[in-house]
């Protein structure tokens, strides 16, 4: 069979950075082709290659699509030939209906004239073929982030697409999404539409992909083809990170002590909608030296749990009593959970936990600048050794704590972030999602560093969506749904199932 | 083995200057400008007379600029600065002429009435989220109103002397009543030897931790200019009358400043909210507070510009103010000010508002007409800010 595409040599430079190093990429009409990769490894870059972000002559190396030699000097041309590429951040005008957003650019107008008719059948048609039943008219900021990623696939199918590029599609998909998108891909198998699948998640490249090619640190390592291979978690991992994974969760010496946080009868109601309850009556207990997991789906309210309880960051007519150490604390305003004892690490890293064009140094000390000046003047000496025992300490990559922290991978991002609130010195800290979209290599680290802080006796408590992660991590997890806590299961008693069917039955 | 080790530790040059060109490219068009007015003028700018007049000139415009800074810095925007100016000009009119107030009573009474227009604008901005273009949309009207209505549409003055030294009162000379002024000179002399001394203990700080990344040549070149700059100067306007007063007022705003801006925890937040709000707030800072502290800053600044500005005209009008507000806003933005805030600097401000000073005065020697006037100057702040937006591209 001759290939769709075939990239042949691919090389990229960057001014002291060589991001590609001699990539070969081949993927098969009608195959489903993963891509594995740490973060930073180039998985990104070259797909901004094939796609013509960087035009033809900013790199060496060969194109081949459709056996012909392409030189695409930028997007159109690509999309032109039927290269669609749907990035992890997704590109859709969130006031603009369904409609407007899959026409974007490339509307049924004559004469600039739109015609708003055709507009809306050939919407329809496209959503049931991506099997989604919503409106053409509905704004598209109404819409769940799944829903959102079907308006985009159905946007490439609007152009014809032969080859479309997934860059991390379920990274922010629940489960059912999920599915339901990698089922679609399967269909599009069906039709002959070639699917290059960039993904994190190995269970669900194991699921569909029919090769894998995996490159670490800018380079092709090995492709698999998953119909005359067996295709392991250990194999991609030892592949992806060049070395073996023989305990994905480092192991810690249990010691569990005092009681230190306990949260009893909170409720919270919706900032806006102020008859929408958020949260029901939840009642939760962390111990010193003790890791607690809260497991739901998105949209369980986690985050709101965990918000509403960090200085009532979110909602309103916030009632319940939070103690810590047995007593009573104030928690009422950020600064005030802060002094009593308490941490939240957010999931949306860049939007809420950095202050990315700012420093490693300065975002580190935010929170508790205090410790490093007097009367309001601040001690760049006792910063800046803070600054470093830190980058020591969780082994942050830096070529220095003067860099913008908007300059660093996920994972060194994310242990600024750990920093920054360990530097506060909490009894408790809050870990929402602490490893979402870092590699595996980072992860390690970063549990690594949860073990430590519990090893340190503080209670710690991590919300996360990835179930191995709880279970592996965790000496207790809650389940969440719908804003109640619907049970609570002990280390040794917990498993996916156990936890699904929890949420199943509310 | 050791050769490599000291280069690789020391930063070219050439390089280190690329990476700042921002910085001392902002220094060096001030430079090149007043050079090419001082040509053009047939040195008549540099002249002492013509000096004096220029801090006079600018000395409100620069004072609106240090609180701009600090607004644009926490991502917002001041519009009402021109008439809140003005309307404080003609309070103090109306107190001094009319009532019959004692001065310092009457200064007393207006930086308050200032800081309370501040606040009153910062309320709405940072506990109710209104947009802060709105809102000073609307002090800019309202205070250009009031003004007109406080003095009856007409001018009201003068001012007693004590009021007036506010702005042409100079430092006297503790040395005699003789041209030169010695204590001008001497003054100068000890502000550039006190930055030069500043900058070296900084520096051997720094380097202490291992933080300081600026070569040699380059801190010496800069600082040697800076320092020379200060001595002349201070020279020049010795021979004529000496220091003004508000030379005086304006290097110890600007000192307080910087130091507020770079050394301190309340300066680091503004900062912080700047360049990431939300963040800021979950990280314990009580960012509508700050926000509501820095208008009232504003408005207090913005009163002192209005008081100098009164007194260097001796009366209080109607017009007085007017669209100041465009040249302080111009002013940060020349000096590098990110307008999505977050970033910006001081002394960059300080230089950005002498770089329009020293056009408008350039230009009004040479006659150019009001018409060409406002034309370069836009085209001036354009540049600027394209040349910043390139700069930032260009380092990726």
């Amino acid at each position: 069979m001759t290939p769709i595409l075939e990239m042949r040599g691919i090389t990229k430079t960057f001014p002291g950075v060589k991001a590609l190093d001699n990539v070969n990429l081949t993927v098969l009409p009608g195959e489903i082709h993963a891509i594995c990769g740490e973060n930073g490894a180039g998985k990104s870059t070259l797909m901004k290659v094939l796609s013509g972000v960087y035009p033809h002559g900013s790199y060496e190396g060969e194109i081949f699509y459709e056996g012909e030699a392409m030189a695409f000097r930028g997007i159109a041309e690509s999309e032109a030939r039927g290269i669609i590429i749907i990035h992890q951040e997704l590109a859709l005008v969130p006031l603009l209906s369904i409609a407007e957003n899959i026409f974007l650019g490339n509307e049924n107008a004559s004469g600039g004239v739109i015609n708003w008719p055709e507009t809306y059948t050939r919407t329809s048609a496209l959503l049931k073929k991506v099997g989604l039943s919503e409106a053409p008219t509905t704004p598209v900021d109404k819409l769940g982030v799944g829903k959102q990623q079907l308006v985009e696939i159905a946007k490439a199918l609007s152009k014809e697409v032969r080859l479309l590029i997934l860059d991390e599609p379920t990274a922010s998909l629940q489960e059912n999404d999920s599915q339901k998108l990698l089922d679609l891909l399967i269909e599009f198998r069906a039709q002959g539409i070639a699917c290059i699948l960039i993904s994190h998640k190995l269970n669900e490249i194991r699921h569909v992909a029919d090769r894998v090619t995996i490159i670490r640190d800018g380079a092709t390592v090995s492709t698999i083809d998953c119909k005359t291979e067996e295709i392991s978690e250990a194999r991609i991992i030892r592949d992806m990170v060049g070395r073996d994974m023989a305990h994905r969760y480092p192991p810690r010496d249990v010691a569990i002590g005092e009681m230190l946080m306990e949260v009893e009868g909170w409720n919270v109601w919706h900032p806006e909608h102020a008859e929408r309850q958020m949260i029901r009556n939840v009642s939760l207990n962390v111990r010193a030296g003790e890791v607690v997991g809260i497991a739901g789906l998105m949209g369980s309210g986690r985050t709101e749990l965990a918000m509403s309880i960090f200085g009532r960051s979110y909602g309103r007519n916030i009632s319940g009593e939070v103690r810590l150490r047995g007593k009573a604390v104030d928690t009422s305003t950020v600064p005030t959970a802060i002094a009593a004892g308490l941490a939240y690490v957010t999931e949306d890293r860049k939007g809420l936990g950095l202050v990315l064009p700012e420093t490693i140094l300065r975002n580190t000390t935010l929170s508790a600048m205090h410790k490093v000046s007097t009367y309001g003047v601040v001690d760049p000496g006792a910063e800046r050794k803070v600054a470093e025992d830190y980058r020591t300490a969780l082994k942050i990559r830096t070529p220095s704590v003067f860099q913008k922290v908007m300059n660093l991978s996920g994972g060194n991002q994310q242990k600024v972030v750990l920093s920054k609130w360990l530097f506060t010195d909490p009894a408790v800290l809050i870990l929402d999602e602490p490893t979402r979209g870092i590699d595996v290599g980072a992860k390690f680290e970063i549990y690594g560093i949860i073990n430590d802080l519990a090893a340190q006796g503080r209670g710690v408590i991590v919300i996360s969506s990835e179930m191995p992660e709880l279970l592996g991590m965790c000496d207790r997890i809650y389940v969440m749904n719908e804003g109640a806590f619907v049970g609570e299961l002990a280390k040794g008693d917990a498993s996916q199932e156990k936890i699904m069917s929890m949420i199943v039955k509310g | 083995m050791a050769q490599t080790g000291t280069e690789a530790a020391r930063p070219a040059l050439g390089h280190y200057l690329k990476g700042h060109l921002r910085e001392y490219g902002i220094l060096i068009a001030l430079v090149a400008i007043m050079l090419f007015f001082q040509v053009m003028t047939d040195g008549t700018l540099m002249k002492p007379v013509n000096l004096t007049n220029l801090f006079l000139q600018n000395s409100y415009i620069i004072i609106m600029a240090l609180g701009m800074l600090l607004v644009i810095v926490a991502g917002h925007i001041d519009l009402s600065v021109g008439s809140v100016a003005g309307f404080i000009g003609a309070l103090a009119a109306v107190m001094i002429v009319n009532w019959g107030w004692p001065t310092p009573v009457v200064l007393l009474a207006c930086l308050i009435v200032g800081t309370i227009i501040g606040a009153a604008q910062g309320y709405w901005i940072a506990y109710w989220r209104i947009p802060s273009f709105i809102v000073t949309l609307a002090g800019m009207l309202v205070f250009r109103g009031m003004t007109l209505w406080l003095l009856n549409g007409q001018s009201v003055g003068p001012f007693p002397k004590g009021f007036q030294l506010l702005s042409t009162g100079f430092v006297p000379d503790i040395f005699g009543p003789d041209k030169p002024n010695i204590t001008a000179f001497v003054l100068g002399l000890a502000a550039a030897t006190a930055i030069v001394v500043f900058a070296f203990r900084a520096r051997a700080r720094q380097m202490r931790y291992g933080i300081e990344d600026e070569p040699f040549i380059a801190f010496a070149v800069r600082n040697g200019v800076i320092a020379l700059a200060l001595a002349y100067i201070s020279w020049l306007l010795a021979t004529y009358r000496g220091l003004p007063n508000v030379l005086i007022t304006m290097a110890v705003l600007i000192s307080a400043y910087t130091f507020l801006t770079t050394s301190t925890t309340l300066g680091r937040r503004i900062y912080a909210i700047g360049g990431n709000e939300k963040a800021a707030k979950l990280s314990g800072i009580r960012t509508e507070w700050l926000t509501f502290l820095t208008f009232c800053n504003m408005g207090l600044l913005a009163a002192l510009a209005g008081l100098i500005f009164a007194a260097r005209l001796n009366t209080a009008t109607p017009k007085a103010g007017v669209s100041f507000e465009l040249d302080v806003i111009a002013a940060v933005f020349i000096g590098g000010a990110s307008m999505s805030g977050g970033s910006g600097k001081i002394v960059g401000a300080v230089i950005g508002a002498f770089i329009m000073g020293v056009m408008n005065n350039g230009m009004s020697i040479l006659g150019v007409g009001i018409d060409y006037q406002q034309v370069i100057k836009g085209l001036v702040l354009l540049a600027a800010v394209i040349f910043d937006v390139y700069n930032k591209s260009k380092q990726g």
